[in-house]
This record gives C-alpha cells, sequence and structure tokens, in this order.
C-alpha cells in the first residue's frame, strides 16, 4: 500500500512541500527495504546451487549455505566423469549459429514490411504476428518429419537451420526498430544511388545495431536454454547441448544415480553461468527488447 | 584508418564515393528524389509510378522470402500435416496409415489425457495470476525506489535467464521434503513442509512454486509499462481527492491494462505449453510414480507418445486438441479484452 502511494506521486517533482516530500522519502525506504528482501530472497537459491556445488558430496544436503571445505575439485571431476566441455562448445555453436541466422533473414524480412509498399502489407505483417501465438508443439511431429525425411535427425542441424527463415518475434522486434530511424538519413541514402539491398547494408544495418544486438542476445539465451529440440533431434552424447547433457547428468548421477549431487550442482553451474554473464554484460538489451515487445 | 591496407582502401574509396554523389545529386535531384518515394504527381507519369511501385513490390518479395519459404515449410505446412497425420496411424518408420477418427476416439477415452490437461489447466491458473500479481506488486515497489529501481530490476531479473532444465535440477533439491531449503525456510517460521516432490497432492504447487521463481520478464514489462503512465494524470486524480488506491485503481490499472493483457495471453499459452521443468524433475530415465502421475503435464505427455512410443498420429491428435484449446482461451481472451483494456489514443 505503501508503494501504491509512492507511485502515485510521480509527477509532482517541482511542488516543494516539506511534510508530503518526508512521507515520500519515508515511502521510498520502505520500498528499498522491501526490495532488498525480495531480491535476497530470488538470489538465495542461486547462492546456494553456487556454493553446493563446492561442497563435500556428503554436505550438499545440509543446511549451512557456506561449505566447510571448499571442493574446487568438484569442478574438475565434472569434467573428467562427464563430456562437459563438448557439451560447451555444442551449445555455444548452435546457439550462434542460431542467433546469427535468425538475426539476419528477420532484418531482411523486417526491411521490407518497414520501409517497401507492397500490396498486402498488413495482412501478411498480420500473419506474421499471428504466427507468433502458434504453440510449437503443434508444428513439432510435421518439423521432425522434414528433417527425417532430409536425413538430418541425429544432427544439430535441425536445432539451428530453421532460423534462417526468420521468426515472428525478432521480425516485430526489428521492424518497431526500423520505423523509428530517421527517414532522411534513408533519403541520403537513395540519393547517392543505393538500391533496396543498399540501403538495407549500409543504412538500415549500421543504424539499427542496438536492435540486432537485442535480437542476438535474445536468441542465444533461447537457444542456450532449450531443451526441447535437442531432446527431439539428438541422441548421441558427443552432440548433445547443455540442458540435453544436465538431464542426462541428473538422470545418471542424481535421483535414482549415484546420489553425486555434488556434481550435479557443478554441471548445473556452469550451464547458467554463461547465462548470467551474458545477462550483465547485455542487461540494458534485454531490458529494452523485453519492454519494446511487452509495450505494444 | 591505416592507408595502404586494403581495408583502409576499400573505406577511403567508399566515404569518397558517397562525397561525390552528394556533389553529383544537387538540390534539384535531391528534391525529385525526395519527391518520388513520396509519390508526387507532378514528377512521375502514372504509368512510370506503377512501374517502380512493381519494381518495388518485387524487391518486397526478395527480402521476404526467408519468412515465406518458412512459413509454407516450417509453419503452415506442418499445421495442416499434423491436421492430416492426426488421422492416420504412424511411427516416423513406415508410411502413415488412414485410420479415421480413430485418434481421436481413443483420446476421448484416455484417462491420461484429462489427467494431463487437468494437470497443465491447475498449473496455468495458479500460475499465470500469481505470478502477474507479484509481479505488479515488485514492480510498483521499483517505482516507489526512484533511482534505486533500475538496480533491483536486474536482480530481480537474474533468475529468469537460468536455463529450465538447471530450474528444475535447483528445485529438486530446494524443494525436498527433508533437507530442501523452502522447507527449512518454513520450519524458521513454526510450519511443516509438505513433501513437495513426492507427496501427490504438493507436486504440482511445488511446480507452481518453481514457476513464480523466474518471474523477471513480467517484471521488467510492468516496470516499464508504469514508468510511461504520465504524472499529469496522478496530479488531476488527486485534485479530484482520489486516494490512493483510488489512484492506482482508475489511474495506473488502466494505464497499464495493455501490459497487463500482453502478459495475460503470452503468458497463458507458455503455460499450457510447460515442458522442460516439469520433464526435467519427474521424467527420463529414474521417474517417480508420484512424480509421473501429477508431474504430467499436456506437452510433456504429448512429447512421450510422439518420440518415446512413437505414436506419432496420436500425439498429432493431442497437439491439435492443445492447438484449439490455445485458441479458444486466446480469443476468449481478446474478447475480454476488448472491455477492460484502455488504449491510449488509438481506440
Amino acid at each position: 500500500m505503501g508503494a501504491v502511494a509512492e507511485v502515485t506521486r510521480g509527477g509532482e517533482r517541482a511542488r516543494p512541500a516539506p511534510p508530503e516530500r518526508r512521507r515520500r522519502s519515508v515511502g521510498g525506504v520502505v520500498a528499498v527495504v522491501a526490495l532488498a528482501v525480495c531480491a535476497v530472497v530470488f538470489t538465495y537459491p542461486l547462492l546456494w546451487m553456487a556454493l553446493a556445488s563446492l561442497k563435500p558430496r556428503s554436505e550438499v544436503f545440509e543446511g549451512s549455505l557456506w561449505p566447510s571445505t571448499f571442493v574446487w575439485r568438484n569442478y574438475v571431476t565434472v569434467f573428467q566423469e562427464i563430456p562437459l566441455l563438448t557439451w560447451l562448445l555444442n551449445t555455444f555453436a548452435v546457439a550462434a549459429a542460431a542467433a546469427v541466422a535468425v538475426t539476419i533473414s528477420s532484418a531482411l524480412v523486417a526491411f521490407a514490411f518497414a520501409f517497401l509498399r507492397f500490396p498486402g502489407r498488413d495482412l501478411l505483417f498480420g500473419l506474421v504476428l499471428a504466427t507468433m501465438m502458434l504453440p510449437a508443439a503443434v508444428t513439432l511431429i510435421p518439423t521432425y518429419a522434414i528433417w527425417d525425411a532430409l536425413g538430418l535427425t541425429g544432427t544439430q542441424i535441425p536445432l539451428w537451420a530453421g532460423n534462417l527463415f526468420g521468426s515472428a518475434f525478432y521480425i516485430f522486434l526489428l521492424r518497431q526498430f526500423f520505423l523509428t530511424l530517421p527517414p532522411d538519413l534513408l533519403d541520403a541514402g537513395r540519393v547517392d544511388g543505393l538500391g533496396h539491398l543498399g540501403l538495407f547494408r549500409h543504412v538500415v544495418l549500421p543504424l539499427s545495431r542496438p536492435a540486432l544486438v537485442i535480437s542476438v542476445v535474445f536468441e542465444l539465451k533461447a537457444s542456450w536454454t532449450d531443451l526441447l529440440k535437442p531432446l527431439v533431434y539428438l541422441q548421441e552424447p558427443h552432440l548433445f547441448t547443455l540442458p540435453r547433457g544436465l538431464k542426462v547428468v541428473l538422470d545418471r548421477f542424481g535421483q535414482g544415480g549415484e546420489m553425486r549431487w555434488d556434481l550435479v550442482l557443478a554441471a548445473n553451474v556452469l550451464a547458467t553461468l554463461p547465462m548470467v554473464a551474458l545477462f550483465f554484460a547485455a542487461q540494458r538489451y534485454f531490458v529494452r527488447g523485453i519492454a519494446t515487445t511487452g509495450g505494444r | 584508418m591505416t592507408p595502404g591496407t586494403p581495408a583502409g582502401r576499400a573505406g577511403q574509396h567508399r566515404a569518397g564515393q558517397d562525397r561525390a554523389g552528394r556533389d553529383r545529386a544537387g538540390q534539384g535531384r535531391a528534391r525529385q528524389d525526395r519527391a518520388r518515394h513520396r509519390r508526387s504527381p507532378a514528377w512521375s507519369s502514372p504509368a512510370r509510378r506503377s512501374a517502380t511501385r512493381r519494381a518495388e513490390a518485387r524487391a518486397a518479395l526478395g527480402f521476404l522470402s526467408p519468412w515465406l519459404v518458412g512459413f509454407v515449410v516450417f509453419t503452415a505446412g506442418p499445421l495442416l500435416a499434423s491436421l492430416w497425420l492426426s488421422f492416420t496411424s504412424y511411427d516416423a518408420i513406415s508410411e502413415p496409415r488412414w485410420v479415421g477418427a480413430d485418434n481421436y476416439r481413443e483420446l476421448a477415452a484416455d484417462p491420461l489425457v484429462l489427467k494431463s490437461l487437468g494437470n497443465t489447466v491447475y498449473y496455468t491458473v495458479l500460475h499465470v495470476p500469481l505470478s502477474m500479481a507479484l509481479a505488479l506488486g515488485l514492480a510498483l515497489l521499483l517505482v516507489a525506489a526512484r533511482r534505486w529501481g533500475p538496480f533491483f530490476r536486474t536482480v530481480l531479473y537474474v533468475p529468469a535467464v537460468t536455463p529450465p532444465v538447471a530450474v528444475g535440477v535447483l528445485f529438486l533439491l530446494l524443494l525436498n521434503g527433508q533437507t530442501g531449503l523452502v522447507n527449512r525456510a518454513l520450519r524458521l517460521v513454526g510450519i511443516d513442509g509438505p513433501q513437495w516432490t513426492s507427496d501427490p497432492a504438493w507436486i504440482k504447487p511445488g511446480i507452481v512454486l518453481l514457476s513464480l521463481w523466474s518471474f523477471g520478464t513480467t517484471l521488467v514489462i510492468y516496470y516499464a509499462a508504469l514508468q510511461e503512465v504520465p504524472g499529469h494524470l496522478y496530479e488531476a486524480a488527486r485534485l479530484d481527492g482520489a486516494n490512493a488506491w483510488q489512484r492506482f485503481r482508475h489511474v495506473t490499472l488502466p494505464m497499464i491494462s495493455g501490459a497487463l493483457f500482453f502478459t495475460l495471453v503470452v503468458n497463458t499459452i507458455a503455460s499450457l505449453q510447460m515442458f522442460a521443468e516439469v520433464y526435467t524433475m519427474y521424467f527420463g530415465t529414474a521417474h517417480t510414480s508420484a512424480g509421473a502421475e501429477e508431474g504430467l503435464f499436456y506437452v510433456v505427455y504429448l512429447f512421450r507418445q510422439a518420440f518415446e512410443f512413437l505414436d506419432m498420429g496420436y500425439a498429432s491428435a493431442l497437439a491439435w486438441l492443445l492447438f484449439l484449446v490455445i485458441l479458444l482461451v486466446t480469443l476468449v481472451q481478446v474478447r475480454l479484452s476488448r472491455r477492460f483494456v484502455h488504449y491510449e489514443g488509438r481506440r
């Protein structure tokens, strides 16, 4: 309730009213304290996971946050017992291919929707948006049949090649950004004799770097964390991506397995850490991308 | 720029060209050019204009081609193909065999369809409103915290970047009845927590709890929407004597109703397809009987039918049922939104 009262006081920066201001700052302090508590509650599981992965095997299930001794060897063992390095490299390669493919193809399509006139444009764009709502599970089986007919199941290609054809979410995101570009710059490009492809490459793309980064970062995350596709398409452990491998690690070393939760958690940390790093490196792009899509 | 290297030369070359181009195109030419793009009748004859239009449409076709091909091959085609497959018996090895409505008859009599659909709906009905309420409450706090808002937004978003499989693994431990952190925390306040991962009655509530942990995306959307609410509206409401609750109810909520509606639709669609976390926790080689019943979500069942039992015809029928359910739910939500969503300036 204090928070609500605070919010509602958004627009009165100019009025000097001492009692109001005191109440406002009290409300602000209450909000910060409440948020600090929530922040601890929400990040505690990650902190616990990171520290538990460094505990001696017998200690994982004990309540203490801090390990009695730091067993850095867990991270050596996990690389010896599990082909984790291969999985890390696989995941990175697949995610990079997925991100680059979806960004370039979606940018091409978004360029047409933003700058070119053609009959049925609005209708077609509506169709693009509609496909965003289509549940992936509905097209899963025929899509599998297509890759199977091409002899590509059991390879990593189906994990990213579909992205060569653009994706509604990114087309929408990039088009929104393209529409904010100053028309004069495009006109200048035309005056310089650039064709549509030239405008796309030499004017629109260089000016749209933030939106392109958003697209790359989002798809890196989506691909890195996906379980369903690797589960459907990959059978051989040397081709696994991390989520697929992590599930195997859980089944073999965790529940019903050897109960080596120290190793399971070390693998878990190694799968999560790159995403946390990516997020902190590209924070503002994450925030901007989410805000753009949510605000329509 | 280093002169002499190919890259440097190329760069200079292009810069030179640009300058030359700009010089060549004098004022008049530039005006003509701009006019052409604004479709000014003064410059071009109708025939000429329609030729430009056709060229532009042809170019558009080129730019659109990746999506057009993808739409036909990976969206519309599979959508129709799965409808057809749902009337066949298909194991991915031999050719599909037409069986009429058998799959749908089987589906209507299959208790696991009802069970998995029930589990999924139960989860959706709890997850969607709870995560929206949690996100809205914390977004209001973020606004109240002013310059601290962005910092806490970042911290609270971090769980959302954790891979779902890692979330599943983590919560198997956190929700453990004896040793998990959740029950330890409950014990601190004198509550004897349930066996979240083995008591059939508590498996789904446990999954809902898990799902609330990564609510960051919804939070970011609400925080952005709240910051766009113009302050003068609150000012006016206050002058009219509205109290804090009234201002929230009659200013804040209508002004962010677009964001609320968007998250409602998107989160509902996603919840109805919940897969990775539950599959990680309760399926695979070492699943428990309680988990296999209560953690059987609809897409998990669909996946198992298709890729573990290779009954792809039946799984296609399941897929189409899901498609219809999601379509229906979304249409109802859109219909309701016409009454509740306030679109500033674009009615």
